[in-house]
């Protein structure tokens, strides 16, 4: 075989064609889809990362915050690799580099050695520290490294080092992010809490969100509101700081005397009761003021829901502006419902993410036809369940949890939809089944500036019904007849 | 709640010495949950008078994920209330012991087993403090008290010395602290002034000298504890009389670990070993 330089090429494969073809069309088959829901002992592409990129996450998310990977150093490279490729932007995070001795001796040495560099090089007001698999296994004890490292004035005492137990082996991003932010909120709030004292201020936190748009979002509204607020691991300057020449390794953030401060706040609204159960679980028992636990508000209801929480907790109006782009919103979602009406969807992700695309599909008439998620648990499902009982839309829809995008594959290849949201791991199931993949889950590394389109809010509704109608009309125009090739759509 | 963490060298008595232990605390009418730290999972059959718990990793391996466990299926309910888990672990030769008693800890403190009307918890570890996982029972926020079993043979002393020495570093940085030793009996000579004597160079104390009684052995034959297989008999007085004296401890010290040659001393003191003579150390038989 000759190349397109007239070169003799080896053959990628001695398999007959026949025999390529054979097995291309079965794996489309529904006797394949059997097997592949059969599969036990093996997961193929699946749909999260490992909890220490939750947790880097999270500690980006903080004033002057350096995260700090107690373990290997390639695994520390995936976390900072994959955090710029998403919003491609440095993603800066050092690692004591456990190696064979580190294994053997245990990382104290490697610890210790990393927090005296690490402090020394980059000035960091805070370190986060999670950890990779290999301490894990060994069973390192953090807490005794840590307070050893301060007793032998490896660093400041009065520096907070908040630490994480993120083995990868366990759980997903979600929980790593949760353990993360636990354990700052935990270290900043020690010995903060005053007895009357309320700083009048809402406590955000917006969950295992990789949107800067939407952290912005929330900014907006509560801006809207004349609310003040602390957006507690605000991760939505660091990762979308302007180019203006400098490099500023710690971008945005939220103050870390406001973070400490949070335990006096007025309440707490945690997004996402998927995302941060431990942390909402401790500022139930530990926080001042009212807390509670809310859906991403993505879709008008959800959208509404949190709107009117907001509402209720500070006993203010919803302004006229919310309620204007409220109506812009319905009215965008009236505007171009025949383009999505009775269109199915495989929708797949966390369980947050979850809920709320499927809560914004039915409200447009679409159909969440297969929903996937690869970690999540028997109160999701039944959560999802009764998203989709509550609309005519919902009937017949499927959930699959602890599925991966393999099996995903089968689904759309065997019971076709219309498109697939998610994030970019499943292009490669798109393709095969021929149909349009919307990126708004984590991580999307094929496509530029998602990240600074909000998914929440009304201006979330807004950008997704944009983006998924117009694809579907894009679609129509490239396929249909010349005879149907109109300038009205 | 307190927790305490027995350690001591493999095969000296620990799991026999803690069940009965805690069959005296249960007897006083305290609330004890055991947590076996050992993949040979032996730290509760006297309690439930069964052959084998089943352990949580077994049913990990069973099921292929902690995440479906639930903590009836590994918690089972023993003499006097004593609640019973078995963290158990890989088959000898492969994977990792020590993170089976990691995984198995924190899926009991995850799934609510540390409840409050519980008076204690006792951890019964394997051997030797071998690697971090086995460490995991005395880390922040378990258990801070210790016990180690010994006897009077020189080996066993050797062990307590070196647990000590672990228990030394953790101090250090925690609220770990060496409780005691616990002498298992063998009657070997000068047992009951040697580990006193030892106890007193480590900086803490004998809390108490069980004797050696083949009642015990009578007991485990039936899967049983001395106190609930003969409560009348004085073995039974001797672990309740241990169980009084944990009740009331207050003597939690910092180790102070000897050298080699010290504990060499300490036995050369009291005639267990002889004095090296150098000059034939190397030379065979028959030279």
């Amino acid at each position: 075989m000759a190349n397109l330089l007239g070169l003799e090429v080896k053959k990628v494969t001695e398999t007959p064609p026949e025999e390529v073809e054979r097995v291309q069309n079965w794996i489309n088959s529904e006797e394949y889809k059997e097997k592949n829901f059969a599969r036990q002992a093996l997961v193929i592409n699946p749909a999260h990362a490992c909890q220490p990129l939750g947790a880097q996450l999270c500690a980006h998310g903080f004033e002057g915050t350096l995260p700090f990977v107690h373990g290997s150093q390639g695994c520390a490279s995936y976390y900072r690799s994959t955090l710029n490729r998403h919003f491609r932007e440095p993603a800066p995070a050092v690692s004591d580099s456990m190696t064979e001795d580190g294994a053997v001796f245990g990382g104290q040495n490697n610890l210790h050695e990393g927090l005296e560099n690490a402090y020394a090089l980059y000035k960091p007001k805070m370190i986060a520290v999670f950890t990779s698999c290999m301490p894990e296994v060994i069973g390192d004890d953090l807490t005794a490294f840590i307070k050893n490292a301060k007793q032998k004035a490896f660093v400041p005492k009065e520096l907070p080092i908040p630490y994480a137990n993120t083995p990868s082996f366990n759980g997903t991003h979600i929980h790593g992010y949760d353990s993360m932010l636990y354990s700052i909120l935990h270290t900043l709030t020690e010995g903060k809490q005053i007895e009357g004292r309320c700083t009048g201020k809402l406590n955000l936190i917006a969950g295992c969100d990789f949107n800067t748009g939407d952290y912005r979002e929330y900014k907006r509204i509560l801006k809207e509101f004349g609310i003040p607020y602390t957006l507690l691991a605000d991760i939505g300057d660091t990762f979308e700081s302007p180019c203006d020449g400098t490099y500023n390794i710690y971008a945005g953030g939220t103050k870390l005397e406001d973070a400490a401060d949070s335990i006096n706040g007025k309440a707490t609204i945690a997004i996402g009761p998927y995302a941060t159960p431990k942390t909402f679980g401790w500022i139930k028992d530990t926080y001042s003021g009212k807390h509670v636990t809310m859906p991403m508000p993505m879709g008008i209801e959800k959208t509404d829901a949190f709107i009117m929480k907001i509402a209720e907790l500070f006993g203010k109006d919803v302004p006229a502006s919310l309620k204007n782009e409220r109506g812009r919103a319905v009215d965008a979602m009236t505007d171009s419902q025949q383009y999505m009406h009775g269109k199915k969807f495989a929708v797949y992700g966390d369980p947050d993410y979850l809920m709320g695309y499927v809560s914004f599909l039915l409200e447009m008439g679409a159909r969440p036809h297969h929903i996937l998620c690869s970690r999540g648990s028997k109160k999701a499902e039944k959560e999802l369940q009764a998203l989709l009982d509550g609309s005519m839309y919902g009937t017949g829809c499927k959930i699959y949890m602890n599925k991966d995008l393999w099996h995903l594959r089968s689904l759309v290849v065997t019971d076709p939809v219309d498109a697939i949201i998610g994030d970019t791991h499943g292009k490669f199931a798109a393709r095969d089944a021929k149909v349009p993949l919307f990126r708004f889950g984590f991580p999307i590394f094929d496509r530029v500036n998602k990240h600074r389109y909000p998914l929440i809010g009304y201006q979330g509704v807004v950008n997704m019904v944009t983006e998924i109608c117009n694809k579907f009309i894009d679609i129509k125009d490239e396929t249909c007849e010349d005879r149907f090739f109109e300038m009205m759509r | 709640m307190r927790q305490i963490a027995i350690y001591g060298k493999g095969g000296i008595g620990k799991s026999t010495t803690t069940q009965n232990t805690v069959a005296g605390l249960a007897y006083l009418g305290k609330k004890v949950m055991i947590v076996g730290c050992d993949p040979k999972a032996d730290s509760t059959r006297l309690i439930l008078h069964a052959k084998v718990q089943n352990t949580v990793m077994d049913l990990v391996r069973e099921k292929g994920t902690v995440e479906d466990l639930e903590l009836e299926d590994v918690m089972k309910i023993g003499y006097g209330n004593t609640k019973c888990v078995e963290s158990g672990g890989p088959e000898p030769g492969v994977g990792c012991a020590g993170r089976g008693v990691i995984t198995a800890i924190n899926f009991l403190e995850e799934n609510g087993a540390y409840t409050p009307d519980l008076d204690f918890v006792f951890y019964d570890v394997l051997g030797d403090v071998v690697c971090g996982g086995f460490a995991m029972p005395i880390r922040e926020g378990k258990a801070e008290e210790i016990y180690i079993v010994c006897s009077g043979e020189m080996m066993a002393m050797y062990a307590a010395n070196n647990i000590a020495k672990g228990i030394l570093k953790y101090a250090s940085s925690g609220k770990v602290r060496l409780a005691g030793l616990i002498c298992n009996a063998r009657k070997t000579d000068m047992e009951f002034e040697l580990v006193t004597a030892l106890a007193k160079k480590l900086g803490t104390q004998m809390i108490h000298f069980v004797p050696r009684d083949n009642q015990v052995q009578r007991a485990e034959m039936r899967r049983m504890t001395v106190i609930e297989y003969s409560p009348e008999h004085p073995q039974a007085q001797e672990y309740r009389t241990l169980a009084e004296k944990i009740l009331n401890n207050k003597m939690l010290v910092i180790p102070t670990p000897l050298e080699m040659e010290e504990l060499e001393d300490l036995l050369m003191e009291y005639g267990i070993m002889e004095a090296e003579d150098e000059s034939v150390v190397g030379v065979a038989e028959a030279a």
